[in-house]
Parts: C-alpha cells; sequence; structure tokens
C-alpha cells in the first residue's frame, strides 16, 4: 500500500518533470502523459486495496511542513471511492490528452499543460487521502491553482481570462471558507482528522452550525451549487477538453467529498435543517442547471450546465442522507448515501466521455457551436457513437448507468414520505417532482446536442470538413464508454460494497442488512427490485430477434436513397435544418418566467424600395439571475470600497513613513494596555 | 405452463392485439362520426401491407437512421414483458419495476426523436423537439403518480401493486387511487400521442408532434415504428387497467384462469378505447403552448393523489 | 351532451358506393397483380395538387366525408408520400408543380400507383396552351387511371382508384 502511494506521488511528479524537461514536441506529450496513467493506475489499485480489504491507510509525513503541524494522510473507504474515481477518469483523459496535445505543438503551452496536469492530477488525488486540515487545505489550494493555469492555457483570448478571474475569485472565496470552517473546528482541539471526530463532540452546537455553513459555502462552491456555480460555465468551456472534463468529472466532485467529510465523518450529522437546506439546494440547482444547459449552444457551455445539473442530484442524496439520518432512518439514510456516491462515480465517467468527446469535435472543426455543426456522425463515426454511448448514459436510460443512480436516486426519496414529520414529507414529494421534470429535460437537452452536432446536414464548411480524432483520443474515450456499461452491469457489486462503507458514517453496524448479492438491487424493506444486466440482456435479445424476423418476413427489395422529403423543394440548405436555438424554443418560451427571454428583431431593406428585404437578424438573450442581482451588486460594492481604499495609496513616501510610524506607535500602545512582555 | 414461458407469451399477446386496439379505437370513432369506417382489423392489413413495400432512406440519414426503429420496437416490446398484463407474479418480476418501464418507453422516445433530426428535414426537427417538451413535461407527474401506487402498496413493483389491489378491492376507490387513475390518464393521451395533445390523423404537417417525427421513413421500418406505437397505447392502456383495476388477472398458471384473464384484458382495452375514442371526438387539439397547461394540471391530480395517500394512510 | 344525442340521433350516413359512369374512367395500364393483392385492402394515398383550381380538391375532400367514406374500403390519406402507395393528381402540370410532382413520385416507394383525377390533369382543360402549364399529368410522371370531369364526383373518384386496384368491389 505504501509502495503504491510512493508509486502515485512518483508517477504524477515524474510526468510533471518530463513535460518541463523534453521541450514542446511529441516526446514531452507522452512522457507526461504516460507518468500521469502510471500515477493515475496507481491511485486507483490503492483505492481498490482499502476498498477490498476495508481497512484504512494511514501515512504520516511530520517532516513536511514540520514547525505548522506536518502532513498526515489516510485514506477510508469513503475518500477511497473518491480516490478511484478520480484515477478512473485520470488515465484515459491522460491518454487523450496526449493526442490532444498536438494542438500546441512547438509551443510553450504544450509544456506548461503536461507540467500542471501532472499538479492537477496529484493535489486532486491527495485530497481524499488528506489525514488532517493542514495537509487538506494544502492539497485543495494546490488543486484550485494548478486548475487555475490549466483554465488560463489560452490566454490571448480575453474571455479565457475573465473566466480564469471568474474561477480565481470562487475558488480563494471558497478557501476563506474553508479555513474559516475548519479553524472553528479545531477550537475543540488541534489535531488530525480523527482528533477532530473525538473533538467535534464536545462542540457547542452554534459552533457546529457554523462549522457546517462554512463548509456547506466551501465546498458547494467548489461543487458549483446554485448559487456559487457562476465559474463553471466560464472556467469549463475555457480550459482545454481533457482538463474540462477532469475538471467536471472529478474535481468537482472533491466539493462532495468535502461537505460529506465534515458533515456526516467529523461533525457526525446534526439537526434536521442541515439535510433539508442540502436537499433543497441540490434539487434547486439541478432544476436550474438543466433548464440553463437547454439555452445553450455552445456545447462545452451545455456540459458545464449539466455537470451543475448533476452535482445537484447528487447533493439531493446526500441531503436526504444527512435528513433521515437525522430522523433515526438509518436504513434510508444508507440508501440516500449509496445513491449520491453512486451517482458520483456514474456522472464522473459519463461526463469525462462527454467533454472528451466535445473536444474531439473542436479539434476536428475548431468549433464549439452546435449551429454551426452537423453532419459529423459521417467524418467523425468513432466520436460520434461513443457521444451517442455518453447522451444516454447522462439521460438516465437503460441499460447504462446513469440509470442505475436516477432509479437509485428516486428509490431514496421514497421513504421520506413515511418520515414523521409532514414538512419532510412536503420536501420528499417536491424534490421527487423536480428530480423526474429534470430527468425528461435532460434527455430533451441531449438529443438536441447529439442531433444537431452530429446528425444531420453539416452547417458550415469546417463541419463538412471534419476528420475523425486520432487514436489516442478516441482510446480515452472507449475506455470511459466501455466503464458506463460495467457500472451499470457490475453495480449488483458496486452498490452493496458502497453501502458497507457508507453505513459506519450513518451509524449503522457492518453492512447494511438489505442488500443481497444476486443479480438485482434491493432496497431495504424489499421496497423494489431491478436488474440492470437483465435489462441489457432483454433489450439486446429482443432487439436482435425483431432484426432477424424482419430480415426473415419482409420484403426483399433493396433499400433505395433518395432525397429527403421537403414537400417537393427543389434544393436542400443546411440553412432548412432546425438549429438547436429551435430545438430548445418551446422549452423556452414554456419556462419563460425562469428565462425572461428578450427577442430583438432588425430587418434590412432594400434601399429602393421596402417591399424587398435584404436580411434579417435576429438575436435572443436570457436573464443571467445570479450574475446580475447577486453578483454584479456585490462586485460594484467591494469595487467601490477599494476604489476608496485605494485613496490611501497616494504615492508618496512621506505618507508611508506615516503609515509605518502610525502603526508602530498603535502595536506598542497594545502591548503596553495589555501588559504583553 | 412454466413462469419463464409467460414472458414470450405475454409479448406474443400484446403484439397480436396492439393493432387491433388502434383499429377498435379508429372503428368507435368513425361510428361516432357517423360513418362506417374501415373494419377494425384494418391495421394488421396495413402492417402486412408495409412490410412488403420498398424501404427509400435519406441521402442525409445515417446507420441511426435505420437502428432507430429496432430499438423503439425493441425497447416497447421489452416493456410488455415487464408489465401485469395477465398474471402475477411477473417472470421478471426481479428485473424491472413501474420506473424502468417509464425509462424504457423514455429509451425509444429518444431514439426516435434523433431518428427524427437525422435526415435534416424541418419537419423531423419540429417533431422532435416537440416529443421531447412534452414527454419531458409529463415526468413528474408519472414519477408522483408511481410514488402515490407504490407508496399505498409497499413497492414500485408492477406485480405488487396489482396483488396489493387484488387483496384489497375497497383501496380502488379510495381517492389517492381515483386521482392518479385520473393523472396517468392524462399522460396516457399526452404519450401516445392522442387528442388534445396531438392528432394521430391530422395531415397538416405544423400540427404534428409523433407523425411528423416518422415523416421519413417507409416499408418495414415504417411498419416497426407504427406497431410500437400501438403498443405503447396498449402498455398504458394495461397499466391502467391492470393496476387500478386487476380483477381477471390470473393468480395461478392455468388454461382456465389465463383464458380468462385475456378476456378481462380485452375488455379493459376496448372500455378505454371507447372512453379514449369518446374523448377525441369532443375535444380539439390544444395549441401546443397550451399543453404544459394541461400536463401541469395532470401534475397537480398527482400531487393530490400523493397527499391523498399520504394523510389517509 | 348534445353533441351525442345528436350523434346517436343521426345514425351511419354512409352510401353504398354507386356504379358511376364508366366512360369517365380510363384505365390506361395494366396493374401488376403483385400490386393490386398487396394494396387490395389497405392503401395509403397522397393527394398531390399540381397547380389545379382546387375544383378536384372539393370533391376530394368529399371522399373523407361520412357521405362517401373511402375509409370503409381500407383507403386512407396519408402525409408523406414515403407512406403512401397511391398518388392521387390533380390539375394540370404547371410549370412550377413540375419538378414537385416529379419529387413526390420519386420519394413514394415501390411499387406504386398514379391516378389522375380531373380533365385538366389528362387534357390540361381550360389551361391547355398557357405559359404557366407544363403538360398533362402522364407528361411528368408515369399515369395508371385517369378520371375524367370537370370537376369529377366524387364517387366517379372512388371508382377511378378501385378500377387501378382492379378490385371491382362494390
Amino acid at each position: 500500500m505504501r509502495a503504491l502511494f510512493l508509486l502515485l506521488i512518483a508517477g504524477y511528479a515524474s510526468g510533471a518533470a518530463a513535460a518541463l524537461a523534453l521541450g514542446s514536441g511529441a516526446l514531452s506529450r507522452w512522457a507526461s502523459a504516460l507518468g500521469a496513467i502510471v500515477g493515475a493506475s496507481a491511485g486507483l489499485a490503492l483505492a481498490a486495496g482499502v476498498c477490498i480489504r476495508g481497512a484504512a491507510f494511514s501515512l504520516d509525513a511530520p517532516g513536511f511542513f514540520g514547525p505548522v503541524g506536518g502532513m498526515a494522510f489516510t485514506l477510508d473507504p469513503l475518500g477511497a471511492v473518491f480516490l478511484a474515481l478520480t484515477s478512473l477518469v485520470a488515465a484515459p483523459s491522460a491518454l487523450y490528452g496526449a493526442g490532444y496535445a498536438r494542438l500546441w505543438e512547438g509551443r510553450p503551452a504544450l509544456r506548461q499543460v503536461g507540467f500542471m496536469l501532472n499538479v492537477f492530477l496529484l493535489t486532486m488525488s491527495l485530497v481524499p487521502l488528506a489525514g488532517g486540515t493542514l495537509t487538506f487545505l494544502l492539497v485543495w489550494e494546490g488543486m484550485s491553482l494548478s486548475s487555475y493555469f490549466l483554465v488560463m492555457t489560452e490566454s490571448d483570448e480575453p474571455e479565457v481570462v475573465s473566466a480564469g478571474q471568474w474561477y480565481l475569485a470562487m475558488t480563494q472565496i471558497g478557501l476563506a471558507c474553508l479555513l474559516g470552517s475548519f479553524l472553528l473546528l479545531q477550537s475543540g482541539g488541534p489535531g488530525g482528522f480523527s482528533a477532530l471526530r473525538a473533538a467535534a463532540l464536545t462542540l457547542p452546537p452554534g459552533t457546529r452550525d457554523a462549522v457546517f455553513a462554512l463548509a456547506l459555502i466551501g465546498f458547494g462552491s467548489k461543487a458549483g451549487l446554485i448559487p456559487l456555480h457562476v465559474w463553471l460555465p466560464r472556467a469549463h468551456p475555457a480550459a482545454p477538453s481533457h482538463v474540462s472534463a477532469l475538471m467536471s468529472g472529478a474535481m468537482i466532485k472533491m466539493g462532495i467529498y468535502g461537505l460529506l467529510r465534515v458533515s456526516l465523518d467529523l461533525l457526525g450529522g446534526g439537526p434536521a435543517w442541515w439535510g433539508g437546506l442540502v436537499l433543497a439546494l441540490g434539487a434547486v440547482s439541478a432544476l436550474l442547471g438543466v433548464l440553463y444547459a437547454l439555452m445553450e449552444h455552445d456545447l462545452k457551455s451545455l456540459l458545464a450546465y449539466h455537470s451543475v445539473e448533476n452535482i445537484g442530484l447528487i447533493t439531493m442524496g446526500v441531503g436526504a442522507g444527512l435528513l433521515f439520518g437525522s430522523l433515526q432512518m438509518p436504513a434510508a439514510a444508507t440508501l440516500a448515501l449509496v445513491a449520491a456516491l453512486y451517482h458520483t462515480i456514474n456522472h464522473a465517467v459519463f461526463k469525462g466521455l462527454l467533454f472528451l468527446g466535445a473536444g474531439a469535435v473542436l479539434h476536428a472543426t475548431g468549433m464549439r457551436d452546435m449551429n454551426r455543426l452537423g453532419g459529423l456522425i459521417r467524418g467523425m463515426p468513432w466520436t460520434a457513437a461513443l457521444f451517442l454511448v455518453g447522451s444516454a448514459a447522462i439521460s438516465g436510460l437503460p441499460p447504462l448507468n446513469g440509470f442505475v443512480s436516477e432509479w437509485l436516486l428516486f428509490q431514496s426519496l421514497l421513504p421520506g414520505i413515511g418520515a414523521p414529520s409532514p414538512l419532510v414529507a412536503v420536501l420528499m414529494v417536491l424534490s421527487l417532482g423536480m428530480l423526474a421534470l429534470t430527468a425528461g429535460l435532460c434527455a430533451a437537452c441531449f438529443v438536441k446536442a447529439f442531433g444537431i452536432t452530429f446528425l444531420a446536414i453539416p452547417r458550415s464548411p469546417e463541419a463538412a470538413a471534419a476528420h475523425e480524432a486520432s487514436w489516442s483520443m478516441r482510446a480515452g474515450m472507449v475506455v470511459l464508454a466501455v466503464a458506463c456499461l460495467a457500472l451499470s452491469i457490475g453495480a449488483f457489486e458496486i452498490v452493496p460494497r458502497l453501502s458497507s462503507f457508507v453505513a459506519p458514517l450513518v451509524g449503522v453496524a457492518g453492512p447494511a442488512p438489505a442488500f443481497s448479492v444476486v443479480l438485482a438491487l434491493q432496497t431495504p424493506g424489499g421496497f423494489a427490485r431491478m436488474s440492470p444486466s437483465l435489462v441489457a440482456a432483454g433489450l439486446a435479445l429482443v432487439v436482435l430477434t425483431a432484426w432477424l424476423a424482419v430480415k426473415a418476413f419482409a420484403s426483399r427489395r433493396p433499400v433505395r436513397v433518395g432525397e429527403t422529403w421537403g414537400c417537393g423543394r427543389v434544393v436542400q440548405t443546411p440553412r432548412m435544418e432546425y438549429t438547436a436555438t429551435a430545438f430548445a424554443e418551446p422549452l423556452r418560451r414554456i419556462f419563460a418566467a425562469v428565462y425572461r427571454p428578450s427577442e430583438d428583431v432588425s430587418v434590412d431593406f432594400h434601399p429602393d424600395s421596402r417591399y424587398f428585404v435584404q436580411s434579417i437578424s435576429y438575436h435572443s438573450a436570457i436573464v443571467p439571475w445570479f450574475e446580475r442581482y447577486l453578483y454584479a451588486p456585490v462586485i460594484s460594492r467591494i469595487r467601490s470600497w477599494s476604489e476608496r481604499v485605494l485613496a490611501l495609496q497616494s504615492g508618496s513616501a512621506h505618507a508611508y513613513l506615516t503609515y509605518l510610524v502610525l502603526a508602530l506607535v498603535l502595536l506598542l500602545g497594545w502591548l503596553v494596555v495589555t501588559g504583553q512582555p | 405452463m412454466s413462469p419463464w414461458l409467460l414472458g414470450p407469451v405475454q409479448a406474443a399477446l400484446a403484439l397480436l392485439l396492439a393493432p387491433g386496439l388502434v383499429g377498435a379505437i379508429r372503428w368507435m370513432k368513425a361510428r361516432l362520426q357517423n360513418r362506417s369506417g374501415a373494419p377494425p382489423w384494418q391495421p394488421y392489413l396495413e402492417l402486412r401491407k408495409l412490410f412488403a413495400k420498398e424501404v427509400v432512406v435519406s441521402n442525409n440519414a445515417s446507420w441511426l437512421f435505420r437502428a432507430a426503429p429496432f430499438i423503439v420496437f425493441g425497447s416497447t416490446v421489452a416493456v410488455t414483458l415487464l408489465v401485469p398484463l395477465l398474471a402475477v407474479p411477473l417472470p421478471f418480476e426481479g428485473a424491472g419495476d413501474l420506473l424502468v418501464v417509464v425509462y424504457l418507453l423514455l429509451l425509444g422516445t429518444f431514439f426516435l426523436a434523433l431518428a427524427g433530426l437525422d435526415p435534416g428535414s424541418p419537419f423531423g426537427g419540429m417533431g422532435a423537439s416537440r416529443e421531447m417538451t412534452v414527454a419531458a413535461l409529463a415526468e413528474p407527474t408519472m414519477a408522483l403518480a408511481i410514488f402515490a401506487l407504490a407508496w399505498s402498496a409497499g413497492s414500485t413493483n408492477l406485480g405488487h401493486i396489482a396483488a396489493r389491489m387484488l387483496a384489497t378491492p375497497t383501496e380502488g376507490l379510495a381517492p389517492g387511487h381515483v386521482l392518479a387513475f385520473a393523472a396517468i390518464f392524462v399522460v396516457t393521451l399526452a404519450e401516445t400521442g392522442r387528442l388534445p395533445v396531438d392528432n394521430p390523423a391530422t395531415h397538416l404537417e405544423l400540427t404534428m408532434i409523433h407523425e411528423a417525427m416518422v415523416l421519413e421513413y417507409s416499408g418495414r421500418y415504417l411498419a416497426l415504428i407504427e406497431w410500437a406505437a400501438a403498443l405503447k397505447l396498449l402498455v398504458f392502456f394495461t397499466l391502467l387497467g391492470n393496476l387500478f383495476a386487476p380483477w381477471g388477472i390470473a393468480a395461478a398458471l392455468t388454461p382456465g384462469a389465463l383464458l380468462w384473464a385475456v378476456l378481462t384484458l380485452a375488455l379493459k382495452l376496448l372500455a378505454l378505447g371507447g372512453v379514449v375514442a369518446l374523448v377525441e371526438t369532443h375535444i380539439a387539439k390544444l395549441r401546443l403552448f397550451r399543453v404544459p397547461e394541461l400536463l401541469s394540471a395532470s401534475f397537480i391530480l398527482a400531487l393530490l393523489a400523493v397527499t391523498a395517500s399520504f394523510l389517509l394512510r | 351532451m348534445g353533441l351525442l344525442s345528436k350523434i346517436l340521433r343521426t345514425g351511419i350516413v354512409t352510401e353504398p358506393l354507386g356504379t358511376g359512369d364508366s366512360e369517365v374512367v380510363h384505365l390506361v395500364r395494366e396493374v401488376d397483380a403483385e400490386a393490386r393483392r398487396l394494396f387490395g385492402r389497405a392503401l395509403g394515398i397522397r393527394e398531390v395538387d399540381a397547380g389545379s383550381c382546387n375544383g378536384c380538391e372539393i370533391e376530394i375532400t368529399g371522399l373523407m366525408s361520412p357521405v362517401y367514406d373511402s375509409e370503409r374500403f381500407g383507403f386512407h390519406f396519408v402525409a408523406s408520400p414515403r407512406h403512401a402507395d397511391l398518388l392521387l393528381v390533380t390539375g394540370p402540370v404547371t410549370r412550377n408543380m413540375e419538378v414537385p410532382l416529379r419529387k413526390t413520385y420519386d420519394a413514394t416507394p415501390d411499387p406504386k400507383l398514379v391516378v389522375a383525377v380531373g380533365d385538366c390533369a389528362r387534357t390540361c382543360g381550360v389551361f391547355a396552351g398557357s405559359y404557366a402549364v407544363a403538360g398533362s399529368v402522364d407528361s411528368v410522371i408515369p399515369v395508371d387511371v385517369f378520371v375524367d370531369g370537370c370537376p369529377p364526383e366524387p364517387t366517379h373518384i372512388l371508382r377511378g382508384i378501385l378500377t387501378a386496384l382492379q378490385s371491382g368491389r362494390a
């Protein structure tokens, strides 16, 4: 185990060093990717070891940062889940990145990305391994900063710079909240997580609430919960595609990890309002995330908003788990937390796949705007098929993994109606409705995303000239697609194991008794059973039978290829197809109260006659509620304060000397007054 | 009869009855329009003809266009293996519950919408967009109605729900159940493309939802999609009939009980078909942007159903 | 329930199909036996207006009415030529509709039939020689049956379709 841990660090470190040392060519690309793959494999093996053995791994390194307390590393099964999913997304993304980085061939960006990627992966892998607050904060900040540099790779574009600014600001705000939370937590007594766990029992309820609230803000901003999500749709499209895959697939999950660690593990659960608040925030995030995703026609922004949606779904599970735990319903709590954890893993895999696919599209055409793409299924058949697998998975369609975790989430909310408090029952019912609506809207959004991007006729010459992605990019995507199916069929093994990790956190002794190990998922109390593998096998069998029967009994005439039926119009141009904006228009009208869309149509007439129209331009926008009404006032307030404080920076040496003297006088005075030696 | 044989028998029966159900509804509507109309077995003749016709495929279409009819058909047939058509306990009890049924139908809708977008026709895109909108808005109602049923039965498993209703017949008249029935009835009209949401007999492309997606299909592909649509209607009617009024379902797999089950199923299908025919004769199609109002109303019904189940438990 | 009582009071109003005037229906070519067998009981009809004055269209909509009720023969009107077995063409083919008519014919899967309805479809009627007319229907697509009349009665149109099917059903 210790060897695997050292290999993890060594793999990423060597990848980083190789990126810096080996120039800006193919060797550097491959060496850094190889280092990352080695590190990721070691991480996966370490996590698997802890999961299978069920025993934690610990390593203390008091030599590092000794005067401030030293670093400590612990990997328990909960952390192992997050380390596993990080590694699971890291290896294919690194493989993909080796081919993708050809974009920066000969430029310093190639070295920078290779180096920062490995640093990012290393610090991110160490987050679930952190065993004390100092270690945690160090690797957390390392993760944030390295991802900031990765986001800023293409910093010659203004929107990338703006995205980086938003991202940096949000991560630092999050860090400040986390610092506050951990400081309060340590007021019961300093030490590693195990000491804090014991000390937390002695903390007064007000402090516990404050710790929870600050942790929720800090980790929630990393996860991308509403209203702290604004950095996500800016940073993810700006970053290189494999980095977006990692950020969306693994990094935002660290927010969930932190929330689980602090609220469930360290604090040991709390009053019902904790779970209720988290559940409500999750439900709102899920619904708003998918509603904003529907209006996006930039492929990567769409995927970023879907990450907000899925984090919302995961948070609903976490919230339900916390809520049931506080209401003394441990079996229901276990189920909810298992659903959340399983969805975390599944989302990492299929979101990673989708971002890698979007990256392949960007690599081939240079565009992310769906309204200029189309017909890519002909030039990029592999990418199209793999993106289809990802789309079906995220839409929750059987028999893939997204469906299994959404089924689990539904089942976990059902016991809520039996809760003692009617308020909880109402909250559960509303959450259930929002969950269902989110799932339906997500399917609609991915019909749009896949259909407009890959199907029909290319809408621009770049789309028509698209070529398939390189073999390493394809290989990365194939690994994730296979994982989607494997996670679904293997659910009967994975889910009970997850429940055995979660059970001790909720206070249930040993592995939860209701889960059976047969080819089915059984929920506590025998409430429902489902078998993803049987569904998959059944579907395959039925489709095959239908195909054979039709082949045998239907007409032998060959298939004729003709024009698309267009009511006899003379030519068909790409202008006549449906666009992404058109596809989402009914939903824009239906949810107009949320979007407050504005439309602007301007018509150019021929100079000689108003009867001839030369061009019509249509511009439509939706109101960005959070940016306009929450962030903009705060930012302008901070700016006005900063400008007032700026008056102190007069540039005059005399003024600065005066400040120094004043500060000294005040400090000496304070020392005299308090009687310090 | 072995319980494992029941599955394929159910699927075969559903495949056999579905076109007849659609034909019966058309016949009833014709009679309500004061004309003789085609005989109720007309859809069988149409399917036979379609399988023998040539297939014309658009030059813009990809492999997805040709694969989609099989996926749509396959997912709907898979659903027939999971619903309580003839007997409880179901043969594939552990494979899927009511949520799996809803999501398998969503799988079919997903691929049909993609197939509508594939040829690059604006009608197909419009149909796909509208179909996904209606499907998304019908989901919350379905989830809450399932919740209401599952709560009183103690499980989302279809066999359990039907068995529970058989055991306590008076629960059938509980307000929770009546409201859930009404909610699922509205969802049935929306999901199967019936008035007032979508007119199955329209020729005006701008009023189409389901039809617009299949305008490019011909020959055997069209036959599969039409058959799948008929199966979807049969599945929804079976859920309405056999979950809310399961009397007639066989408890043992004896020939007598199964025959009785088939007869009662046919009666329930015809009764529900008659209600749909009456509704379609009296109501005009709703404007597309009024459909969310209808679906919101059904959502409120489902919410009331859950509340009623909760309060009267 | 005013509507329901009215429906019940009116009863079925479909009339049996008359024999019509055999002079009006012209069978141009012998329809192949396989097509006849296939379409004998279920036929999808796509109506194409190739520039007509809409007089024939009004008679064709009469076909769907309760009195003539084409559906009882197994005919149903379809929106897309991909779903169609028979094209019901009206009008002298105008220049603008020549290409769309040909495209409609090409879009229809085999086997297919064409019934051209009205005097304009066979001889261009009163529009013969106009600058806007390209020619009769059989100069654009192969026709199986012509039904004369300006406009022909629904009975004759039905007889024309049945002649194309050579089914001789009453």
